[in-house]
């Protein structure tokens, strides 16, 4: 091949950039603006609105967030190991074995804390 | 003219930014019928007709629907951060269509894949674009700065990043299978072996198809738009086309994961008669597509949506340890194989 892959995504890329900021652009131009005040409150069901917005959600959402970055660097490991295993053998397998288990200790402990209920 | 197409680079970038146009526009068309074909089908299966008014069986609905909204006001509310407001369907859909880059639809006769490019690590760069399509949905429903919109976001941000893990490790069976991440050196793997994943790695193929459900929000995950809890979840606020665009983006993220459920699981473009007729296999790649979509559409009118609790529970308690169970096994079957 005389160009890279690489180069072929980029100009992928840029073409959905194109057709993606169309689409945004779009409903601007065919529409009609006719704003109130009603219109342009936050939606709450008809009710006026109570407060302009929840100041606070539950810490649980950051708890997931925290848990996903841990075991999604984990899990990308996992990879490169997976391609080249038939090279790797018994060793390689070995060697992933130990990791899983450090790896479930640490689950446990989270789920043993429970990290893992919503409560 | 001429001169301009003797460059090799610029005739390069003009033949992909036309195939890569070409793809799109191709792309957005099926999720117009998608959309069709989902509003027909769930007819069916409650005896209702469905779209029949815009011409013969339907068919111009999804274009009837499109200059509707493309008419309607496109209303900001007040307190909305209007920058992000305004740009986070468009994120959403980028991010939606990104991966249809590396996606092999078939072989051509001459062995090389019908694919925009052929990326050696396809699948990791279909699993990142995939991962993108959170900041569309959170984005919008954080600037929204409305209630629902807030709730709703978080509520999809949180669902999509705990079944992504297990999502990224019932892949890793195959591709310990297929000792490649190249997608259609997988493959052309399975044609080799004369037999589809989805018979060796059942287990793998069932925790992918449940985790790209709650990827796709689709029913029965499909709690960031509970309707009766969250009015319309992260894009309450939205109207006009932009309201539309995360539709088109949902639903393009439907076709992703069915097409890499296809390639991963169910043989790519592999089945018979492809000796005599190569392309056939982009016939084969759009058939296995279609069916995996028409469960995905079968089971929203089938299962009763999960509650939230249970969702975050099952995701992390169980699919998760199975699917380090099941990369275990997997790995432990191919190295002792090997020895």
């Amino acid at each position: 091949m005389l160009f890279s892959p690489w180069a072929t995504v980029a100009i992928f890329f840029v073409v959905a950039v194109v057709v993606a900021l169309l689409i945004s652009a779009v409903p601007g131009i065919f529409t009609s603006k006719r704003p109130n005040r009603a219109k342009s409150e936050a939606y709450e069901c008809g009710v006026p609105p109570t407060s302009a917005m929840i100041g606070r959600f539950p810490v649980r959402f950051y708890l997931v967030a925290m848990l996903f970055v841990i075991f999604d660097v984990e899990a990308a490991s996992f990879y490169p190991w997976a391609v080249r295993l038939r090279d790797l053998g018994a060793f390689g397998l070995m060697e992933m074995v130990t990791f899983i288990v450090v790896l479930g200790v640490g689950y446990a402990y989270v789920w043993k804390k429970g990290g893992f209920s919503w409560r | 003219m001429n001169h301009l197409l003797a460059d090799p680079w610029l005739r390069f970038i003009l033949v992909v930014a036309i195939k890569s146009g070409v793809l799109i526009f191709i792309v957005i068309t099926s999720f117009a019928y998608l959309m069709l074909f989902e509003r027909k089908i769930l007819a069916w299966f409650q005896l209702r007709l469905g779209p029949i008014w815009c011409g013969p069986w339907g068919l111009l609905q999804p274009a009837a629907d499109a200059v509707k909204l493309v008419l309607k006001e496109d209303l900001t509310p007040r307190d909305a951060d209007p920058l992000i407001y305004r740009f986070a369907p468009a994120i959403a859909v980028l991010t939606s269509v990104l991966a249809y880059a590396a996606i092999p639809f078939g072989t051509f006769p001459d062995g090389s894949p019908v694919a925009i490019a052929n990326l050696n690590v396809g699948i990791l760069y279909i699993l990142a674009a995939g991962s993108l399509g959170v900041y569309g949905i959170a984005l919008g429903g954080w600037s929204s700065q409305s209630k629902w919109p807030l709730l709703g976001a978080i509520r999809s941000t949180a669902q999509m990043i705990s079944y992504e893990l297990a999502m990224g490790l019932s892949i890793i069976g195959v591709l310990l299978l297929a000792g490649t991440t190249n997608l259609s050196g997988i493959t052309a793997a399975q044609s080799a072996h004369h037999v589809w994943y989805i018979l060796p790695q059942f287990v793998g193929f069932l925790i992918y198809f449940i985790t790209a459900t709650a990827e796709t929000n689709r029913a029965p995950f499909d709690l960031p738009e509970a309707e009766t809890e969250l009015v319309a979840g992260f894009h309450t606020e939205y109207s006009s086309l932009r309201f539309g665009t995360f539709f088109v983006a949902e639903y393009i993220n439907m076709i992703t994961v069915s097409c890499v459920a296809t390639l991963l699981f169910l043989g790519g473009g592999d089945g018979p008669f492809l000796a005599t007729l190569p392309l056939l296999s982009v016939a084969w790649f759009v058939l296995k597509v279609m069916v995996f979509l028409f469960v995905l559409i079968w089971m929203r009118a089938t299962l009763p949506r999960l509650r939230y609790d249970r969702l975050m529970a099952f995701g992390w308690k169980v699919l998760l340890p199975v699917a380090v169970l099941n990369l275990l096994v997997t790995a432990a079957i191919v190295a002792l194989v090997k020895a």
